[in-house]
């Protein structure tokens, strides 16, 4: 059944120290609203039980993406559109800018945001998995000040995360150390469009001399929270690729994620094709 | 009854023209449009942002009017399918639609317009994958998508006339 719409309150600050204002006069009650494309479609549903949003889609301040010599910081309210059409941004994190194309149609594209699918927090996000494989850092805001955590210790549990009442993300920072790395982005839906994935894996990795140097691996769709896969990750680290590591890989990959069976795909499925998906990866870092 | 929230007053421009709205601050763009101001060429398909029928441009980006709080329309320049032709000069993609059969019964055809719209302001002349990409948030259950395909070719193959 629909919500009923007159019992929602939204208010629109005018800049970004008037919203966080807002946000910390009462902890908690209010929330950040950014382009709607998950909350939407929850007060359609009759689903959206807080009531009260602070609107900070308008907020410019938090839709810039910055470019230093040893970082790329993106504001939260930085829409999938704008990640695809920022050419340094696409180009060196290119697992990010293929979640954003992979994510909605260009309508949603146009209104999701990185700060919103993060702090919707669903498993199934496609956005995640390719910021923990950059190793991104979040920031988060109040008027208490700022402060900084890798994005890895951000979801603690099931929709639960590392923020306190009052917070808002301002921006993820990602380090630009991908020179040389191989980047590998699958997302397994029903189809190719407007699907929410069954599995998805973001992977970089760097050779040298044969060998594996370097590597990470990321997952949605397979635990109650986006994951770093670092046991496989450890184990393939200095293994040659020509060597026989990939069963014992897929071996650990099974062991540390946590699939179930929903309305999208079964446990079963998603164990086989997250480790099909590291065999793949690990064919283009050969490749 | 559950308590009220007050109403807000939004100013915002829909084909051209300036609107003043008095409305709950979280109501649909989409029932603005269809109930306020009696815009009902944008269709409401899904309701959660998967099918496109809603969808209009909202300052030159394309949106889906399901997902957007009228809050949120404060001060957007809102095109709909309404404002799309001039008068009752069809644009190039609209006779296209009627003359490749991209339209059926209907339901998509407003938000389809407005998506491929959309598109040639971004790709005059777009490749095949483009006009996919800039289709594949808009559903289709009658035509199988190969004549709207067409269509949108047919419109682009007629670069003398504006699209």
């Amino acid at each position: 059944m629909r919500s009923f719409v007159a019992a929602y309150e939204m208010e629109t600050p005018s800049d970004l120290s008037a919203a966080l204002e807002r946000l910390s006069r009462e902890p908690g009650d209010w929330k950040p609203f950014a382009g709607g494309t998950d909350l939407m479609v929850l007060l359609e549903a009759g689903k959206l039980a807080h009531r009260r949003f602070v609107n900070i889609w308008n907020l410019e301040e938090l839709r810039r993406i910055e470019v230093t010599p040893g970082h790329i910081t993106v504001g939260s309210l930085v829409t999938y559109t704008q990640v695809r059409g920022h050419e340094t941004l696409s180009r060196e994190f290119s697992l990010l800018a293929r979640a954003a194309a992979e994510t909605g149609g260009i309508a949603t594209q146009n209104r999701g945001t990185l700060g919103g699918n993060i702090a919707n927090a669903s498993p199934a996000a496609d956005s995640p998995p390719a910021l923990l494989a950059y190793d991104a850092q979040i920031e988060l805001l109040s008027t208490s000040g700022s402060r900084w955590l890798p994005y890895r210790s951000f979801h603690t549990g099931y929709k639960k995360m590392n923020m306190r009442p009052g917070e808002l993300i301002r921006a993820i920072r990602l380090p630009r150390a991908t020179d040389g790395w191989k980047h590998y982005y699958r997302k397994v839906g029903t189809r190719r469009a407007q699907a929410i994935s069954k599995v998805c894996f973001a992977a970089a990795g760097r050779l040298e001399d044969g060998r594996i140097a370097d590597v990470r691996i990321a997952l949605g769709s397979v635990a109650p929270v986006p994951l770093r896969a670092v046991e496989t990750e450890t184990l393939l680290r200095g293994e040659k690729l020509a060597s026989a590591a990939l069963p014992a890989a897929q071996a650990a990959l099974a062991g540390e994620i946590a699939p179930i069976d929903d309305m999208r795909s079964t446990a079963r499925y998603r164990r086989r094709v997250a480790q099909n998906l590291l065999a793949e990866f690990l064919e283009v870092l050969a490749g | 009854m559950p308590d009220r929230a007050s109403k807000i007053r939004v100013h915002c421009r829909v084909n051209g023209q300036a609107v003043t709205l008095e409305v709950y601050p979280m109501t649909r763009l989409l029932d603005v449009l269809r109930e306020q101001l009696g815009l009902t060429g944008t269709k409401e398909g899904c309701g959660e942002g998967e099918c496109g029928a809603c969808a209009v441009e909202i300052d030159g980006a394309l949106v889906n009017t399901c997902l957007v709080p009228i809050a949120q329309a404060e001060g957007a320049a809102i095109l709909t399918i309404e404002g799309v032709a001039d008068g009752v000069n069809l644009k190039a993609i609209q006779e296209a639609f009627i003359n490749y059969g991209g339209a059926q019964c209907g339901i998509c055809t407003p938000g389809m317009i407005l998506a491929v719209t959309n598109l040639l302001a971004r790709h005059p002349d777009p490749t095949d994958l483009q006009i996919r990409e800039g289709l594949a948030g808009n559903l289709c259950r009658c035509t199988g998508y190969t004549k709207i395909f067409e269509s949108v070719v047919a419109a682009c193959h007629r670069a003398e006339r504006p699209a």
